[in-house]
């Protein structure tokens, strides 16, 4: 009996300690998650801004001057140092997300999360993530060691913090997922700059594209999806003039697309990464300054994507927003100049389809038969033997689809030209910017710029303005890439690339203004082919409207120029619709909804119902419009939105106004308006019923989330901001301005700047998400750009990096 | 009673001593020494440890967190899905470390009792 309880005693024990220090499904490990000494009580915690610390490699004092909203003021005495210092301090508020960041790059996330995130891996794997991170490794230790050393400083400082952390220390979705950091090394740099270039510059629709093309035929293709469309309002003022540019466009080969059935695409970026950026000349300013804004639109997350910071050495002082493991300031400015980005959307993804020979080693290419390489990717899976993948890779790049992804086809596959695999110098870009003084400068920064492209706009305390569309662009023949290509056909490759001084730009406009909202970069007159990838068509002229209706323009109208939630598109569609919807057969309710909507002024604010009802109307409308490509079997797409609205006010009679499914009658472009808003009306009143009301900030429900797939508890829900896709304050649910800065051109520059989150990765510090409300509320925290490394009033705490003695 | 008293103490004090050099599972050590060297009878063998750790955790934890306006135990309560209430998760940390020390302070019980009973 004795030794029976004894027996028992001792199973419960070694049952208690195991239920407590393992990981059950999504339960974290309990008894190590929560005791007090090393769980995730650690973490409730002020944040360190005082005192000194020791840190390894330094060659010199690092002062860290710290104002209210914890934006660290780096004044070191040299570069090394300075980036030495920025990885360090990334770390030290950013550390897990830094990390997760380059693991979801790498396609390594089954490492934390098992089985679930194979897929995604493998998609990341074989759309060649790591192979074009190698790129970038190779090409900075071939061409540019000097860059190179410099990002090894930065990883050398993120291991000076990691190496001092104790288990208790490390940041709670760590001991949530139960893991632990690892050294950060330079080649992570260059996985997050492939990160930034998939986001990007990773958004193709070719395989889609083929299907349409096979399935409607060139001449319906052509209607729904045009090079350009009837109103352009380029990025490049359309009055430039290109007679300088003396190399031609790639001659027009006899090249047919290859019009294969594809049934299933690679998840891409979301189609809400966009952004604003523009500047007024000192003429067109009221204080004589050029003024510069930027809003990049990006995934609202939590931790943010951006980190603010003050970047000085005694040769330099950059400031403005970074990202957890780029080096430098990515969107801000200097004494001297300010910069900021917009995604300049280019087709630099193209499909070549292979075909192999019996035992897949080799592919035709040029009646020849070429060698195949390979790539093994060996996926580790928590929990389970690792999975090796074997990627084929063609002289165009990776074969993604084959008969081992998404194609059952033994001889043949899909591959990938991406500019992405180029490994270009991008962080190089970064650095010079940082230390540029003037106009001359910043056209040579950008030089080593190839991917992803962007509108890098600019202005000068000299009084200049600029902005050049940046990026590494195949030189195409006439219609090259807009569908699947022969792989075998060396015509079909790319043939050359545009010169970079050729890359459309413009310098000090006698418009007195420059722009970009991720619009066309160019009209027709520009000699190279480019055609409509999914180019805004709205924010952009909202902007130029804007800017062309008056003479002069203060800081104010920039903020009220973000804060815009003009519906351009709503505005051009409802007052048609109005007009030629035949209204005799609506209910009593449905005709309450419908002067709700009549009443409305086109302007998304948080009060209106207008926007709720318009967003149902047409999201019916569209579904409707386009239920001929809504099928399961086949990757397809439906137009954009401009080209949608074009063809309901031009094209009302078109076969495609037909809905499939009634086989009896023929609906023309008025008949789906009223089937549309009936539909509407109905969901409308249902969301009433559910929630009260729909309006627009209530029927958006904008939030922050978290990294882990917006996990609640540390995600911010319901924040009350107006706006939505193709609109200047571009705030979906989950999408939005996430920066947004002004910089008037003074000697030094004065700045706002302002994002939806806060300095700290911590959930559990209160300057985590302490910016969400403000940032709503379109209001701007003033930066505070030091001008020596002496504390100003602002200053709450200062902490010195002191060189660690080498023991 | 007086034994009660000292066992509590002690294992508190070694608790908190050892938690400096182990993980989480140093108030299952402790909870087993003081059972070893400070035998107790019946219930109390168990609840006198589960008691002990479960006052430590709970302090320790009250103090962490009221430091610092309770931000992240809020949020954890909510992920925990046990309604956002900090001090109910401060209270179900200091239950999962007392039941762990309890349970080790029972099997202590029974090696003492197999080795007397030798």
């Amino acid at each position: 009996m004795k030794y029976f309880k004894l027996l028992i005693s001792f199973a419960l024990t070694i049952g208690i300690f195991y239920v407590l220090n393992t990981k059950l499904g999504a339960i974290p490990p309990l008894g190590k998650f929560l005791n007090p000494n090393s769980g995730i009580w650690q973490n409730e915690t002020d944040e360190s801004l005082t005192g000194e610390i020791n840190v390894h490699g330094l060659t010199d004092k690092v002062t860290v001057h710290y104002d209210e909203l914890i934006i660290p003021h780096v004044f070191a005495q040299n570069e090394q140092d300075l980036y030495k210092a920025q990885g360090y301090l990334t770390a030290k508020h950013r550390l897990w997300q830094l990390e997760f960041q380059t693991h979801a790059a790498a396609g390594r996330l089954s490492e934390i999360f098992g089985e679930r995130a194979l897929n995604y891996d493998r998609t990341e794997r074989r759309r060649g993530m790591g192979f074009g991170a190698d790129q970038v490794m190779k090409y900075m230790e071939d061409h540019d060691p000097k860059t190179l050393s410099f990002v090894q400083s930065y990883a050398d400082g993120v291991n000076a913090y990691i190496d001092q952390l104790d288990p208790k220390d490390y940041p709670v979705e760590y001991k949530l997922l139960d893991y632990q950091p690892e050294a950060w090394t330079a080649k992570k740099t260059a996985l997050l700059l492939m990160y930034m270039t998939k986001m990007l510059a990773g958004y193709d629709d070719d395989l889609e594209y083929t299907n349409m093309l096979r399935i409607v035929g060139e001449e319906n293709f052509n209607l729904l999806f045009p090079d350009f469309f009837d109103v352009t309002d380029p990025v490049i003022p359309k009055e430039t003039d290109w007679s300088f540019i003396d190399v031609p466009q790639t001659e027009l080969p006899a090249s047919q697309a290859v019009l294969d059935t594809i049934a299933e695409t690679i998840e891409k970026p979301h189609p809400d990464n966009g952004s604003n950026n523009w500047a007024v000349s000192g003429a067109k300013s009221e204080t004589g300054n050029p003024i510069l804004a930027n809003d990049p639109h990006l995934g609202l997350k939590l931790p943010a994507i951006w980190f603010v910071m003050q970047l000085s050495t005694p040769d330099h002082n950059a400031f403005g927003a970074t990202i957890p493991g780029a080096l430098g300031v990515i969107s801000g400015f200097n004494q001297y100049i300010a910069w900021g980005e917009t995604n300049a959307t280019r087709d630099v993804i193209d499909w070549y389809k292979i075909e192999f020979n019996e035992d897949r080693t080799k592919y035709k290419y040029d009646g020849q038969w070429k060698d195949v390489s390979v790539r093994i990717e060996d996926i580790k899976i928590k929990g389970q033997e690792s999975y090796k993948d074997s990627v084929l890779y063609t002289h165009h790049g990776p074969v993604v689809y084959d008969k081992n992804f998404k194609s059952d086809n033994e001889r043949s596959g899909y591959a990938m030209r991406w500019i992405g695999h180029d490994g270009g110098n991008n962080q190089k870009t970064f650095l010079e910017l940082n230390k540029a003084k003037n106009y001359e400068d910043y056209v040579s920064a950008l030089q080593y710029w190839n991917a992803p492209a962007q509108n890098f706009v600019f202005a000068s305390t000299e009084g200049d303005i600029a902005l050049w569309i940046q990026g590494k662009f195949p030189n195409k023949w006439e219609g090259q890439g807009k569908f699947l290509m022969d792989g075998s056909n060396p015509e079909n490759d790319w043939q050359s690339y545009i010169p970079q001084k050729f890359n459309a730009h413009t310098k000090n406009p006698e418009r007195g203004f420059v722009s970009s909202a991720n619009q066309h970069p160019v009209d027709e007159n520009y000699p190279y082919f480019v055609f409509n990838d999914g180019y805004e068509t709205y924010r952009n002229r909202v902007i130029n409207t804007f800017f062309n209706a008056k003479d002069k323009f203060s800081v104010q109208d920039f903020k009220d120029l973000h804060n815009n939630n003009l519906n351009l598109k709503a505005k051009e569609l409802l007052p048609y619709m109005f007009i030629h919807m035949d209204i005799t057969s609506l209910s009593e309710d449905e005709i309450e909804i419908y002067e709700e909507i009549r009443a409305w002024n086109f302007n998304n604010d948080i009060d209106e119902v207008g926007p709720s009802i318009w967003r149902q109307w047409y999201g019916k409308l569209y579904k409707m419009l386009w239920d001929e490509f809504d099928v399961e079997d086949m990757a397809l797409t439906s137009p954009y939105t401009y080209q949608t609205i074009y063809l309901l006010k031009n094209h009302g009679h078109h076969e495609f106004m037909d809905i499939v499914a009634t086989k009896n009658t023929t609906e023309t472009a008025k008949d789906l308006f009223l089937l549309a808003f009936k539909e509407a009306a109905k969901r409308l009143q249902e969301i009433k019923e559910e929630e009260g009301d729909y309006t627009w900030s209530n029927y958006k429900g904008t939030y922050a989330g978290h990294l882990l797939q917006a996990l609640p508890a540390f995600s911010r829900f319901d924040i009350p901001i107006g706006g939505d896709r193709n609109i200047v304050n571009a705030t979906s649910e989950d999408h939005g301005p996430s920066w947004r800065m002004i910089v008037e051109m003074t000697s030094p520059p004065t700045a706002l700047g302002i994002y939806p989150g806060g300095q700290s990765g911590n959930p559990g510090s209160k300057y985590y998400d302490n910016f969400i409300d403000d940032w709503a509320a379109g209001k701007y925290h003033s930066l505070n750009f030091l001008q020596s490394n002496e504390a100003t009033s602002a200053i709450i705490g200062t902490q010195t990096l002191i060189p660690a003695s080498n023991d | 009673m007086t034994k009660n008293i000292i066992n509590f103490i002690a294992t508190i004090i070694l608790g908190v001593v050892l938690s400096l050099f182990l993980p989480w599972w140093s108030v299952m050590t402790a909870a087993l020494a003081t059972s070893l060297f400070i035998p107790l009878k019946k219930a109390a063998v168990f609840f006198v440890p589960f008691l002990a750790i479960l006052f430590f955790w709970a302090v320790y934890c009250f103090m962490l967190s009221s430091a610092n306006d309770f931000t992240l135990a809020k949020k954890i309560s909510q992920l925990l899905q046990i309604g956002g209430n900090p001090y109910l998760l401060i209270l179900i940390t200091g239950v999962i470390g007392g039941l762990a020390a309890g349970i080790a302070a029972v099997f202590g019980k029974q090696v003492v009792a197999i080795s007397k009973g030798r």
